[in-house]
């Protein structure tokens, strides 16, 4: 199959080169692959637009999970906002609230679109819909966001994983997040090469961190390590933006997420055996909310 | 390339709470039910790894079943595809097996009705994506790299030369291909790996073809 681009280096090469946007190297190649035009293409991904706004509106009124364990943080988190006082500043909590917001609505079983998985679906919506404020893009450039968080998430997929089972959360809020600092600096008007530096960046920080569900359910800790991952990539774009680089290269940045993701013992891949989910209170939870019971059967 | 179109990476458009789990475990049933061609009336499912393990919290189980009633990955209906199989009269069972697998997030599905029954394994490899990997006990050894079709038919002779030259029709090429068969004269399958995508005009042309029984896409 031919592709235009196979790895971070090839992508940032081209879009360099040919004078384009990282989003437009990928709108071409998926019309390469696919065969279909550039109209379908867009409209497609200005549904899954829309899917993500209306998944963040419903979050900020205010969703539960059946289980109880998430629920109704993005609404405090605006609320706090509001108040004026906020330390971290209001574009970084913003961006928080509504990746909250979008994975209060998966752990409640709404509708949203994985980016690049359900589990870590908050961070590129969060992350967009808090910068639209301050740079004010079309609906095309947000779209365009989505389509550069594609192309390094397309990367990602294909040369390490998006799965937590088979790497950890790295490899889905870490990836998420990294996708996420590589639009913003494309919509902020960086460079194809600071995407790739924002990459890096955002990535090296969220190296190892492991996949570890109470009771196996998508909401602790992920909710809030989307919200982590969020703010890692509004900090690193920025990071990129002042001209700050990664000394791995993003490819090899790459290249080490997935070693680590094969070497981690499978306790930290999605198992809910080992950290947070083994700790005395994610059992607790877990048996409070699964009578104990492990093995289940219908009719 | 497994993953191949930015919508794998973008998308889906789901029912949380997991694109693996959920999503994908929706799209392995929806497929081992098209495979069936019709509704079944039972249903026995063993899942492997971190699919045994997490399947309650990621309503893994939920969403195979509503991928047998037909459910894509965002139908609503799917959180309620318990009471929807009641209501249809499929029967269905979970067995969290301890065994080892190659992929973690494996399941095998077990379907039939009065007439036949049937088996597919199916992995979740992320995203929403998945995998078959066995369909009544024949392994099928797909690379996952490229579109791949499979073709339930009778034993007859021609079926073989029918399906391929209709993909030549189209201009699409064959990369790899196996052929199998339970006994002379019997079911038949052929796993069809193409290097262009096979769109829904020639899927319905491959149906019209004699003695074919079902065409399913098994890998976009």
């Amino acid at each position: 199959m031919d592709v235009l681009f196979r790895n971070v280096r090839e992508l940032v090469e081209r879009a360099e080169k040919e004078g384009k946007l990282i989003s437009e190297i990928m709108i071409e190649q998926e019309m390469l692959i696919t065969d279909r035009s550039r109209e379908d293409i867009m409209q497609q991904m200005e549904r899954n637009l829309t899917v993500m706004e209306e998944a963040v509106e419903k979050g900020l009124q205010g969703v539960h999970s059946v289980s109880g364990l998430t629920g109704g943080d993005a609404v405090l988190l605006q609320k706090y906002m509001q108040q004026g006082n906020s330390l971290s500043g209001d574009l970084l909590l913003d961006a928080v609230s509504k990746a909250v917001a979008t994975n209060e609505v998966n752990a409640a079983m709404g509708t949203i679109c994985a980016t690049p998985t359900a589990g870590s679906a908050g961070v590129v919506p969060g992350t967009l819909f808090a910068v639209k404020n301050k740079l004010n893009p079309t609906r095309e450039q947000m779209i365009r966001y989505l389509f550069t968080s594609g192309a390094f998430g397309f990367v990602v997929a294909n040369n390490a994983s998006i799965s937590g089972a088979a790497g950890g959360c790295q490899a889905e809020v870490g990836s998420a997040a990294a996708m996420a600092s590589a639009a913003i600096i494309e919509m902020a008007g960086g460079t194809p090469q600071q995407s790739s530096e924002a990459f890096a960046i955002t990535l090296k920080n969220m190296l190892g961190l492991v996949c570890d569900p109470v009771a196996g359910l998508v909401e602790v800790p992920c909710v809030k390590r989307n919200a982590m991952g969020a703010s890692n990539a509004v900090v690193a774009a920025d990071m990129a933006l002042a001209g700050v680089t990664s000394r791995i290269p993003c490819d090899e940045v790459i290249s080490a997420m997935f070693e680590i993701g094969q070497a981690m013992p499978s306790a930290f891949r999605e198992t809910a055996k080992g950290g947070l989910a083994a700790t005395p209170t994610g059992k607790w939870l877990e048996s409070k909310i699964f009578g104990g019971s492990v093995v289940g059967s219908g009719q | 390339m497994k993953f191949k179109s930015v919508f794998d990476i973008i998308g889906p458009v789901m029912i949380g709470p997991s694109s693996s789990h959920t999503a994908g475990a929706a799209r392995i049933g929806r497929v081992a039910r098209d495979l069936f061609g019709r509704q079944p009336k039972w249903a026995r499912i063993h899942l492997y790894g971190s699919f045994a393990e997490t399947y309650k919290g990621h309503s893994t189980d939920v969403a195979i079943v509503g991928g047998l009633l037909d459910y894509d990955t965002f139908d609503e209906r799917i959180k309620t595809a318990f009471e929807e199989a009641e209501k249809l009269g499929m029967s269905y069972e979970f067995i969290a097996e301890t065994g080892n697998v190659d992929h973690p997030n494996t399941a095998r599905i077990v379907i039939g009705d009065e007439k036949s029954e049937m088996s597919m394994m199916g992995i979740s490899i992320g995203g929403g994506k998945i995998e078959i990997t066995e369909l009544n006990g024949f392994p099928l050894r797909l690379s996952g790299n490229h579109p791949a079709i499979l073709v339930v038919h009778d034993d007859r002779s021609g079926c073989i030369a029918n399906v391929a030259n209709c993909l030549y029709k189209y201009d699409i090429n064959i990369g790899h291909m196996e052929v199998s068969r339970k006994e002379r004269g019997d079911m038949a399958l052929m796993v069809i790996e193409v290097d262009q995508t096979v769109d829904q005009e020639v899927m319905g042309e491959l149906r019209e073809l004699p003695n074919i029984t079902q065409v399913t896409r098994i890998a976009d």
